[in-house]
């Protein structure tokens, strides 16, 4: 029998019945009455801030005005015009610092209109009814690739079935949904979400999903010269190394394989985690991983983070989030080494301090205790495929074209905007809008 | 401390809070928990004539408006007078009055609109010890198809001939209550007070369809498949009653006939303002039946304590002190000049004072790209609209132009003295200023 104090890496740290409590949704949904009432608050803000704050502009008071007078049917379509993975952006949206943070209530009182539960309860209202609500245009006769099936692909997708055109959808993986399938926790999207909203978005039809992968059976000469366009939403397959003496020694893993495997896992019991985890980085990432390890019963688990608070790119709403779950953060410090005698069992973390010359150690060092140590310091690109490259994504233009003809990208693996899902999702669809208007021509 | 004990037409409460006749006054047994609770006084739920009693509907009696969180704004209902035998009613009052001496108990009738109905029934109440009666001349459903309620007080001459019938067979106070579904609420006031009425007490319910079932395409309530106009009372029709009384409360010719106030009061400060129209007191039921004889502990804590901070030591100091300052709209000052002004410090830019301003009204406030919004004086005719419409309460006021200001829309200096309509230039009836 093991539990939270079991040493080492262990599987069954807690009951089944505790996982089963811990990985709940993290936000229940909405009553039909509380989304009533939520939505009253809304004040119908003209040219409303929450809009301009949304990457794919949901008209956000129309759709709460339509919940509020008994149909979240219409405020679904308001929402899915415009974001076609709505349900998921209601679910993982970082909403304290988009739409819920230009409220003007959130200026006000502190107290934004719950944005994001509203628009889970419309789009759940929706999707609930099992029809799928679009429509495609007449064939067009063209064909283009797609090749990820993540947020920005499936969005793509979606537009270029609606506007006619014959979509094949590569995924490398064995199903599609990309980060929301696999890289998001687990409590941010229950009871199979993921998979289900993909399968309810391919649901236009005209999409064919087929196994491919850019860099390996697929290469952009082959897909340009067999389809009149390409849009690349490969996402970030690679992981930075931590150039941490030790780093190699078992029990250090990438973040984003853990969540990943937890996600995947039939049985959360079965998933092996250690007494003392520490995650490295400050991202959304770092903090999905690090919640998901003490949920699963890790006794001690730290993130650390090499920069101040304030420099966190995950919100204070996840951080606190953390912290509520009984995750330490810990601030200015960076992985020196990992200690062990073949496994890991201490990480040697340094102090830093921000100077002229940027971030540099302090000299001063920390030991802590750690089985496990989950690299989440960010990801890159696998294959440029050729294209040109900034900033370590394919370069795109506002439209999302790249430097090649005929092939567009979005999400993640392009430049410009957040590595959000909601941005991956504007992207594809902008992409795919378009990729229309040069078909069209 | 204030005292709010009330003396109305010699009637005397341990308060203004009188419970209407109404479902929650049809019996012994809640008119005692009621008296237990603090209310002031009740008018018994109108008694009909000897016999077989009247029938109710088996399906839903009430439809219903609400607000937000399911708050309950306005409640219709198509029940009719009591449904229980007229005997077990008067011995219930006789009994309660005997047992709450201090309370108001006032009977309210609608038999047919004949003299013999009446004096039949007057002695019975008379026998039960009651402080008076209250004529029910206003149910607007089921009762008035038959000639009673409503329909009668629809015609000022029937209610004078009742009131008069009633003063010549009961010795104590009539309170005739006046239906709202009328033209000139003034009228039947007048006939009542010429039948030699007491009082008048208003409103009654008014004739409403609350909402439409839009799948079986009837009217809610529905029985059955079928729907029929109710009566409407609460919070909703405060507004329309307020008005009625303040019609009567200035009419010269109805002008200091007691008012009993009712519609929609829920608060002490409904009943305040209420009471600063002219009336003696006030009757509740919407507010009772929403939330239970309770609230009225809030009602009495609340207008004492208003009381004491405005110096009012009983409520005789303010009943009717509004009256004079309810006039005609041709008597209002024209050279009152008031202009929007927006507090920066409290706006939370949402824009609703743009919105309703630019799209439905005198394109009198700016946007700026940060969102800043501001009036423009040039524009503002001080429609008020963005004040009501602005969601931060004191964000938006109205700043009065002191004389000798310009007045940036009409280029004209804001002058001291009052003016209105009746001598404006632009009046062709305008009298000349001498």
């Amino acid at each position: 029998m093991t539990d939270p104090m079991t040493p080492g890496i262990a599987a069954a740290r807690l009951s089944k019945e505790a996982l089963a409590e811990n990985f709940a949704d993290l936000h229940a949904p909405y009553a039909p009455h509380e989304a009533a009432v939520a939505a009253d608050r809304c004040y119908f803000c003209h040219d409303a801030p929450c809009i301009t704050a949304c990457p794919t502009s949901i008209d956000i008071p129309l759709f709460i005005r339509q919940i509020q007078a008994g149909q979240p049917e219409g405020a679904a379509r308001t929402i899915l015009d415009q974001n076609i993975l709505g349900g998921m952006c209601a679910r993982v949206c970082p909403t304290e610092t988009l739409c819920e943070e230009a409220c003007v209530r959130e200026a006000a009182e502190g107290k934004p209109v719950e944005i994001g539960r509203l628009q889970r309860h419309a789009t759940d209202v929706l999707m609930a009814k099992g029809d799928h609500p679009y429509t495609r245009a007449a064939d067009t006769g063209k064909r283009v690739a797609v090749v990820g099936a993540g947020p920005a692909g499936l969005a793509c997708a979606h537009r270029l079935a609606m506007k006619g055109h014959a979509v094949t959808l590569y995924e490398a993986r064995s199903k599609p949904g990309g980060l929301n399938e696999f890289g998001i926790a687990a409590y941010k999207s229950v009871d199979d979400f993921a998979a289900r909203e993909a399968e309810w978005v391919m649901g236009i039809g005209g999409i064919t999903l087929a196994q491919g992968m850019l860099g390996d059976d697929l290469t952009l000469d082959g897909l340009t010269a067999e389809f009149d366009a390409v849009f690349l939403g490969v996402g970030l397959g690679g992981v930075n190394a931590l150039r941490a003496e030790g780093e190699e020694r078992a029990g250090v893993e990438d973040a984003v394989s853990f969540i990943a495997d937890l996600r995947q896992a039939g049985d959360l019991a079965s998933l092996p985690i250690g007494r003392n985890v520490v995650v490295i980085g400050g991202g959304m990432t770092a903090v999905d991983a690090a919640v998901q390890a003490k949920l699963l019963g890790a006794q001690n688990v730290t993130i650390a983070y090499r920069r101040a608070r304030e420099d966190m790119s995950a919100s204070r709403y996840e951080q606190d989030l953390a912290a509520s779950k009984g995750v330490r953060l810990m601030f200015n410090v960076m992985p020196k080494a990992v200690h062990g005698n073949g496994a890991a069992v201490e990480i040697e973390l340094e102090y830093t301090a921000s100077g002229p010359d940027g971030l540099r150690g302090t000299g001063e060092t920390i030991r802590l205790p750690a089985d496990q140590v989950f690299k989440a310091i960010g990801q890159t690109l696998t294959t440029d495929a050729g294209l040109a490259v900034e900033g370590g994504k394919i370069t795109v233009d506002a439209s999302g074209k790249s430097s090649m003809d005929r092939v567009w990208a979005g999400g993640d693996c392009a430049s410009g905007g957040d590595d959000l899902t909601v941005t991956a999702v504007a992207e594809g669809r902008d992409a795919a809008e378009d990729i229309h208007r040069v078909l069209s021509a | 401390m204030a005292d709010i004990s009330a003396n109305f037409l010699g009637i005397k409460s341990p308060n203004p809070f009188w419970l209407a006749s109404a479902p929650p006054t049809d019996k012994e047994y809640n008119v005692r928990r009621a008296f237990e609770a603090g209310w002031g006084g009740v008018v018994w739920k109108t008694l009909g004539s000897e016999g077989p009693p009247v029938v109710n509907v088996n399906g839903p009696r009430y439809g219903a408006i609400y607000g937000a969180d399911r708050r309950l704004l306005g409640l219709n209902n198509i029940e009719l007078i009591t449904d229980r035998d007229l005997y077990t009613n008067l011995d219930e009052i006789k009994r309660v009055k005997a047992d709450y001496p201090d309370r108001a108990i006032i009977v309210s009738i609608m038999v047919p609109c004949e003299e013999e109905a009446w004096k039949a029934i007057l002695p019975l109440v008379e026998d039960t010890g009651a402080d008076g009666i209250e004529l029910n001349f206003g149910c607007p459903h089921g009762m008035s198809e038959r000639g009673m309620g409503a329909a009668v007080g629809q015609v000022p001459e029937y209610i004078e001939m009742v009131t008069r019938w009633c003063k010549q067979y009961y010795s104590k106070p009539v309170i005739v209550k006046l239906t709202p579904n009328i033209t000139d609420i003034r009228k039947p006031a007048a006939a009542a007070k010429a039948g030699g009425a007491d009082a008048v007490s208003l409103i009654n319910t008014i004739n409403s369809i609350t909402s439409v079932d839009l799948d079986n395409m009837c009217p809610e309530p529905s029985i059955d498949g079928k729907g029929t106009h109710g009566g409407y009372c609460g919070p909703a029709v405060k507004p329309i009653a307020m008005s009625m009384v303040s019609e009567i409360a200035r009419n010269p010719e109805t002008n200091g006939l007691p008012i009993s106030g009712i519609g929609g009061v829920t608060t002490w400060r409904d009943a305040a303002e209420f009471m600063a129209l002219g009336c003696g007191n006030v009757q509740v039921c919407t507010a009772a039946m929403t939330y239970g004889f309770k609230i009225v502990q809030e009602m009495i804590a609340g207008l004492s304590q208003w009381m004491d901070e405005k110096g009012h030591a009983s409520l005789d100091d303010f009943i009717g002190m509004a009256v004079p300052n309810t006039t005609d709209w041709q008597y209002l000052n024209l050279n009152h000049i008031t202009k929007a002004r927006i507090s920066q410090d409290d706006c939370i830019k949402c824009g609703r004072c743009y919105a309703a301003c630019e799209d439905t009204s005198h394109q009198a406030i700016s946007m700026s790209e940060d969102r800043t919004f501001e009036v423009i004086d040039a524009e503002c005719v001080a429609c008020n609209l963005c004040v009501n419409v602005c969601p931060v309460e004191g964000c938006i006021t109205m700043e009065t132009l002191a004389p000798g200001a310009i007045d940036a829309r009409t280029g004209k200096t804001v002058e001291a003295d009052y003016a209105n309509w009746t001598t404006h230039p632009n009046n062709p009836s305008a009298t000349a200023a001498e």
